[in-house]
Parts: C-alpha cells; structure tokens; sequence
C-alpha cells in the first residue's frame, strides 16, 4: 500500500513537471518579445500634435469597431513607395499611442483609412456609407444606411472617458468633467465649443451628416473618420524620424 | 438533499443576478447577454431540482449506448455532435460572407447581416466552436484511453462541455449585435472572456486530473499536445483580454494595452491561437488517431518528443510576422521572421512522423477512405507549414500582406489540415462512440473526401491568384511614373476569384453535409448496402500474356 | 539594464544556454536503452484493444 503511495506521488510529480517545463519554453518567447516593448524608448518616438480623441470622435471609433471595419480596411501605412503614394506619409507608432485597442487591421479589401481624414467630404462619406456603390460603383462594401437613421447612443461618456484614462490615456479632470457636454458640442454648430478646441487641437467643429437637428451614428462615425490621421503634420518642415 | 438544496439555490441566485443585470443594463447586448445568462441559468435550475433523470434522457436522444464502465463517454458523445452542428454553421457562414465579397447586395442592407459582423462570427465559430469542441472532445476520449482511466470529476467535465456551449452562445450573438472588442480570434468582450477563463480553468482541472489518476506509468505524448495546448491558451487569453470594462452593467471595454504595444500582443495571441489551438491541438489527434486507424505504432516516438518541445519553443516567438514593415520595432519583426522560418523544420518533422506512420502499409491510403482523409490533412498540414514560413520573410510579406493570399494560406491550413484530420476522427469515433460495427457508408467518406478536396483547391488556387494579383496591381508603375490602378480597379478584377472560391466553398459543405448524412444513419443504426471500399479483386482469367502477339509491337 | 545590454546578452550567453538545452534534449531522447522505453511507449495506445472495444 505505501509502496502504491509512493508511486502515485511521483506519477503526480511527473505530469506537474511536464505541465511546468511546457508552461517555461512557452513562455520565453513572449516575455523576451513583448515585454521589452514596455520600457524601450525608442519603441515610440514622441510625435507632435498626438492628442487623446475627443468624445465625439471615440464613440465614432467605437461604432467603427462594433461594425467589423477593421476586417476590410488597414490603418498602417507601410513606407513603400506605392503605398506612401497611394495613402500618405507611412504610419508611425505614435499615432497610434492612444488606440486601445489598435485597429491597425490585417487585410485591405477596402483601401488603408489611416489618413483617410479630411481627404473627402463629409456629403461624400455620408453618402458612401449610405450606398457605397452610389459613389464607387466597383465598391463591395456593405451600406451603412441605418447609421443615419439612430440617434446617437453613445451611453455616459464621462465613464468612457474615465475608463480610457486609467488604461494611460491622459485626459484631464476638466475634460472626463465636460464629456458628456463636448460630446454633443462637437456636432452642433450653434454651440460655443471654445474649451473643446484648447482641449482637443485640431478638433473638427460642425455638424457632419447634414441633419444638424440630430446626434446620430453617423455624424460620430464622419467625425472619426474625418480626424484619422489629421494629427500629425508631416508637411512641417523638419524630419520627425532619425536616420538609421 | 442538502447539496441539492445549496445547488438549487446557487442556481436560483444567478438567475436573479443576470435578470437584475438586465434590467440595469447599460447597452442592449449587455441585456440580451443577461437574459441568456438568466435563460441557462433558469434551465439548469430546472434540471437540477426536477427529479427527471436527464442524463438518461440525453442519451435517449443520442441513441447512446449503456455505460459499460470503463470510460466516461457521454460528454465526448455530446461534444462530437456539437463539433457537426457548429462545423455546418460555421461553414455556412462562411459561404454566406464568401458570397457577400462577390454580390454586396447579400448584405440586406440591414446591421445586422453586414460583412462586418458575419465575418467574426464565421471565424469564431470554425475555430472555437467546430475545433474547439473537436479538441475537448477528443480529448476526453483520448486521455481516457491512453492513462486507463475514467475521467476525474465527471461532473466538471459535463459543465466544461454546456459551459463553453454557452461561451459560443454568447460571443455569436455578441458579434450579431456588434459587441465585440476587435481584436481579431479573440472579439468577445471583457465578461464573456471571464466566463471562458472559468470554463477553461476547469477544463484543465479535468484533464489534468485524469492524467493524475492514470494507470499506465508513462504519459502518451499526444496528452503532451493536449496538455501545452491547454496551458497556452490559457496564457495567451488571459494576457491578451486584459481590459478596463467602461461599466460593470455594460458590454464595453477598453483594451488594457495600445498601438504597437497592443498589437505584438495581439498577434502574439492570434498567431499561437494558430500555434497551440489549431496546431498543438490537433497534432494530438494526429499522433493519436493516426496510428490507431493505420493500426501501427507512430513511425519515431524520439521525433514525437522532440517535435513537441522544438514545436512549442519556436511557435510562441513567430506573431511579429503579422506585424512586417508596420510600426512596430525593427528588432522584432526581425525575430520574428528567423523563428518563423526556423519553424518549418519542426513542422515537416510531425508531418513526417505523420505520413511515416504508414510505412509499410501505404495501401491503406487506397482501401481506407479515413486513411486517406488523414493523409490530405498531414500532407495541407505540410503544404501550410511551408508557406507560411515562406510568407514571413520580409521580402515575400511586403506582397503577400493585406491580401488574399493570406485568407488562402490560412483555409489551407484550416480546411485542409484541421478540417480534414477533424473529419477522419469523427469517422474514426462515431461507430466506437455508438456501439456499432462499422460507419453506415464508407463510400461516403469517399464522396466527402473528393468534394472537401476538390473544394480546398479550388479555394487555394483562387485566393493564391487573387492575392498575388492585388498585391501586384497595388504597386505597378506606368511608364509616366504614376501608380497604374485605383483601388477600385483592384476591387473589381478580384470579382472572377471571389465566385470560384465561394464554389470551392460550397464543395466543402457539401462535403460536411454528407458527413452529417452518414453519422446520422451510422447513430440510427443502419449500415448502407455497397460495394466494399477494397482492392480491385484478382481476375486470374486476365492475368496472363495475350496469346500470339507479340509483348511490345514493333515499330513501324 | 539597457536594451543594448540584454540584446548583448541574448545574441551570446542566451543563445549559449538555449542551444545547450536543445542538443542535451536531443541527446537525452537519443540516449543508448531509452528505445525499448520509447518502442513500449509507442505501443502502448493498442493494449486497450485487449480489453474493450
């Protein structure tokens, strides 16, 4: 019986051991990649002009990721000559310090959108996602019709806010405070949106899919796709890269 | 009639909690998630208080045999049939979106059908809902057998089964509904995530557990497989769904990490969601039912050991390949690309060990239609292991990334070799499962094996022409130094690729359906009236020299 | 510890270590007698045929 015992116990050992030397080789790989990540400097250059999205633009983005874009359009530019051609300036990490998550994507059945802001008009982006195929008859993207028929539902954007600050975005008090109120200033022309814009430079102020008597879906997802890649000016004279 | 009563009410408190979450929900997926919670709950509830002998009704409807006692079958009975009913949905979804890429108006025009949507869905339910019951199932069945021993803690093993039902459940309709967190394989969302770290903890608990309570000394190394797959996975969902909910009452959360960070962390999970879930896995079916239905032992047992450790030290190190020439470091990519490559030797070393197995008995992949089905997976499982490494150099990638070539690379990998290989061994299971004496066709296997083939080529073939084609037509110069093509362009000349792949498609449904077919009429009962799958018999009369001509006929 | 400093590490000693372990993994798997173990263990998925069906 003791001698059973004492086989048993190490029979155990064994599966402990072999459960612990797979857990070991599995697990090297990705500490000596990923973590690294975390405290090299030089993983992101420091940028100018990169600022937290503003709240009328994030719940844009997050109707952009309940939508599934990211399963069609990148948003990462690679520094060939076509693509820097085709879509602007290569993508360079600090753009997307702010993304959680990052939606640099993985397939290109729609074009790259990471400078798609500001390189249509907003009637264009409004009737594109209304009928795609209105505006780009060889598209096969799906019609986003009912974006502009729901009123914007974006829930309390001062927790949204509060969430993405404490995963490291830095929005101040005064702007997770203001929120709710910057969200639905953003997209109204009549409203005084001066403190929008000294918190978020470079913000978009209007209304964006031309029913200014509503907050839509849509005039969230025009806003966010209106700022991508807006931030960063690459015509500023001087090289934001060093030279390897 | 204590526990019952503890049960009862542990039961009746979540069905209160989820209806309360219902109601304070923040969002409408939230509340539908609630309201399945509290339905599950509800049911469960039911069943454990209702003196109704369920299980044996369960098996009255799974025609199952009586326990004999030695193995614990029933949850394995229940998991094959989930992996046909989620491998059809899936499959059909598949279709459906494939379809959707060549005729846009599929998409009704309606957020709830959009291309966006239905493709999570299609994705999550090949992967986690057909291979991941496959895998659990399989793995019963195979720890059982090869440790001599019942499965420790039945019950868990049952609530390991209905709970990771429900995991699917809920990240389906998530999708639908658009709750999901975006990153690609691993969309559900922060509470859904939760539920699936339960259900997996538990998981471990049974496998491991039975492998405690083994008689046989040593520990066959397909459990090895089994066994770093469940460890990983559990690593890499548990690191890669960190998130900061935005409520507790509502779906929607906030990945913990951002850009590059979040990225490598990204496809370090979804490239070993290939590694561990779509690979390890199911090289533990291989180098089991493999040399069961062959009926000889694995060609080396040595490579089998060193395949495994060289197989799960260099897989976890590949995910910066999906990440070339972005922004993430130089360094990185770089590793990642030599242990991609490095990863193909490995890879072909359990191919080989796979297809060696056969050694000696190569006629088998003539007369068993199971063998052969196996044979295909090991030689896509090859086919697959080798452009992907090819895929990962730098120079190749800038060509191949972000297109079509990716999407044929993988079904390559995942209709031929995990599909295939899922196939044989549910061929191999049913009749064993079921008590019967033989499958009710195996011309049908024939059939299925033919139509799934015929279907992954032309699947593959298309998609490695249409990628090539985009990644061509994005970077071609005119003579007047301006890009040649619109994206537009591009778009419109894949339309020839997207109708023959959703053909292939199609064929492989097909395939599946009479799968479906054939293990429905295997369950019932019935052994279809054929021909036997054997040699071309021995006809002595033919056999011989036509007598007065010559052998060879002289040239003129 | 900067990253030059581990980068250095790894591209020596680290690549050192993990070589070592993989060719004393394959030696121990190679090593003389292990193959009546491994042919036993191989085999060892059919003695339940024995026994149940």
């Amino acid at each position: 019986m003791a001698g059973f015992a004492e086989k048993h116990k190490k029979l155990e050992r064994n599966v402990t051991l072999l459960g612990l030397a797979a857990f070991v080789t599995v697990a090297i790989g990705g500490i000596v990649e990923i973590a690294p990540l975390f405290w090299i400097d030089n993983t992101i250059e420091e940028v100018e002009g990169m600022r937290p999205y503003t709240p009328l633009e994030l719940a844009g983005r997050n109707i952009y990721i309940r939508e599934g874009c990211y399963s069609c359009h990148s948003q990462m530019i690679r520094p060939f000559r076509d693509e820097v051609e085709r879509y602007g300036h290569y993508s360079l990490a600090a753009e997307s310090m702010y993304d959680h998550p990052f939606q640099w994507g993985s397939k290109r059945t729609g074009p790259d959108l990471a400078r798609v802001g500001g390189r249509y008009s907003d009637e264009w982006h409004v009737q594109h996602l209304i009928d795609p195929r209105s505006v780009v008859p060889e598209s096969i993207m799906p019609p986003y019709a009912f974006l502009a028929e729901k009123d914007l539902n974006a829930g309390d954007m001062v927790k949204h806010l509060t969430a993405q600050k404490r995963v490291g975005v830095p929005y101040t008090e005064e702007a997770i405070a203001a929120a709710n109120e910057d969200l639905m200033a953003q997209a109204d022309p009549e409203a005084v949106t001066t403190d929008l814009v000294e918190r978020y430079p470079k913000a978009q102020v209007r209304d964006f899919d031309g029913d200014p008597d509503r907050l839509t879906e849509m005039d969230a997802l025009v806003a966010y796709l209106q700022m991508i890649g807006t931030l960063v000016d690459f015509e500023a004279g001087e090289a934001q890269e060093e030279p390897r | 009639m204590d526990t019952l009563l503890l049960k009862a009410s542990g039961w009746l408190a979540i069905v209160f909690l989820a209806f309360i979450a219902m109601v304070l929900a923040a969002d409408a997926g939230f509340a539908v998630h609630m309201a399945i919670i509290a339905l599950a709950a509800g049911i469960t509830l039911w069943v454990t208080i209702n003196k109704a002998d369920y299980a044996a009704i369960g098996r009255g409807i799974l025609k199952a045999p009586a326990d004999p006692g030695t193995y614990d079958d029933d949850p394995i009975r229940w998991g094959v049939i989930a992996t046909i009913f989620w491998g059809i949905a899936g499959l059909t979804v598949g279709l459906i979106i494939a379809l959707q890429l060549a005729f846009p108006v599929l998409n009704l025009n309606n957020e709830f059908t959009t291309f966006g949507r239905l493709r999570p869905l299609h994705t999550s339910a090949v992967i986690f809902a057909f291979g991941g019951n496959a895998l659990i199932a399989t793995s019963y069945y195979v720890v059982q057998r090869t440790c001599r021993a019942r499965l420790a803690f039945p019950g868990l093993a049952r609530f390991v089964f209905w709970g990771y039902q429900l995991f699917i459940v809920l990240a389906a309709t998530g999708y639908l509904m658009g709750v999901t967190q975006s990153k690609e394989y691993a969309e559900p969302e922060w509470y859904v995530d939760l539920w699936l770290t339960i259900v997996w903890l538990c998981y471990a608990a049974v496998f491991i557990g039975t492998i405690v309570r083994r008689s046989e000394p040593h520990i066959y190394v397909a459990n090895w497989f089994y066994l770093s797959f469940i460890l990983t996975i559990a690593m890499l969902h548990v690191v890669n769904g960190l998130s900061m909910p935005v409520s507790l009452l509502g779906s929607k959360s906030y990945a913990a990490f951002a850009g590059v960070q979040d990225a490598l962390t990204q496809w370090w999970y979804g490239h070993n969601a290939v590694g561990f879930f779509l690979t390890a896995g199911f090289l533990a079916m291989m180098y089991y039912f493999v040399p069961k239905q062959a009926e000889r032992p694995v060609y080396s047992y040595r490579l089998s050991i060193i395949h495994f450790w060289s197989l799960i030290f260099l897989y976890i190190w590949a995910g910066p390949h999906h990440l070339h020439y972005t922004a993430l470091p130089d360094w990185a990519q770089t590793l990642g690309m030599v242990f991609s490559v490095v990863l193909w030797m490995p890879s072909w070393g359990g191919m080989i060990n796979g297809l060696m197995t056969l050694n000696g008995a190569w006629d088998k992949i003539r007369t068993d239609p199971i063998i052969r089905m196996m044979v295909l997976a090991l030689a896509f499982y090859g086919m697959s292991t080798f452009e992907g490494p090819m895929m990962s150099i730098k120079a190749v990638n800038s060509l191949s990334h972000y297109t079509d070539w990716t999407i044929g690379h993988v079904h390559s990998g995942a209709l031929g070799w995990n599909g295939m290989i899922t196939f044989a061994c549910l061929y191999y299971l049913v009749p064993r499962l079921w008590g019967k004496q033989r499958l009710y066709s195996l011309r049908m296997v024939n059939w299925h094996f033919w139509l799934a083939t015929l279907g992954i080529v032309l699947y593959a073939a298309s998609m490695w022409v249409a990628g090539i084609m985009q990644g061509l037509m994005w970077r071609e110069y005119g003579d007047d130094g301006y890009l040649v093509y619109a994206f537009s362009e591009v778009v419109s000349a894949m339309l020839p690729m997207y109708l023959i792949r959703a053909t292939g498609g199609l064929l492989y449904l097909a395939g599946a359906i009479v799968l479906v077919y054939n293990v429905w009429m295997t369950i019932a009962g019935k052994q279809r009236d054929e021909k036997p799958m054997t040699e071309t018999p021995h006809n002595e009369e033919l056999d011989k020299p036509i007598v007065g001509k010559p052998a060879i006929a002289p040239a003129e | 510890m900067s990253y030059e400093a581990l980068r250095h590490f790894a591209d020596s000693w680290g690549l050192l270590f993990l070589g070592m372990v993989f060719l004393t993994m394959i030696g121990w798997t190679f090593r003389p007698g292990s193959g009546r173990k491994h042919n036993e263990a191989a085999h060892m998925i059919f003695e339940e045929d024995h026994d149940d069906g």
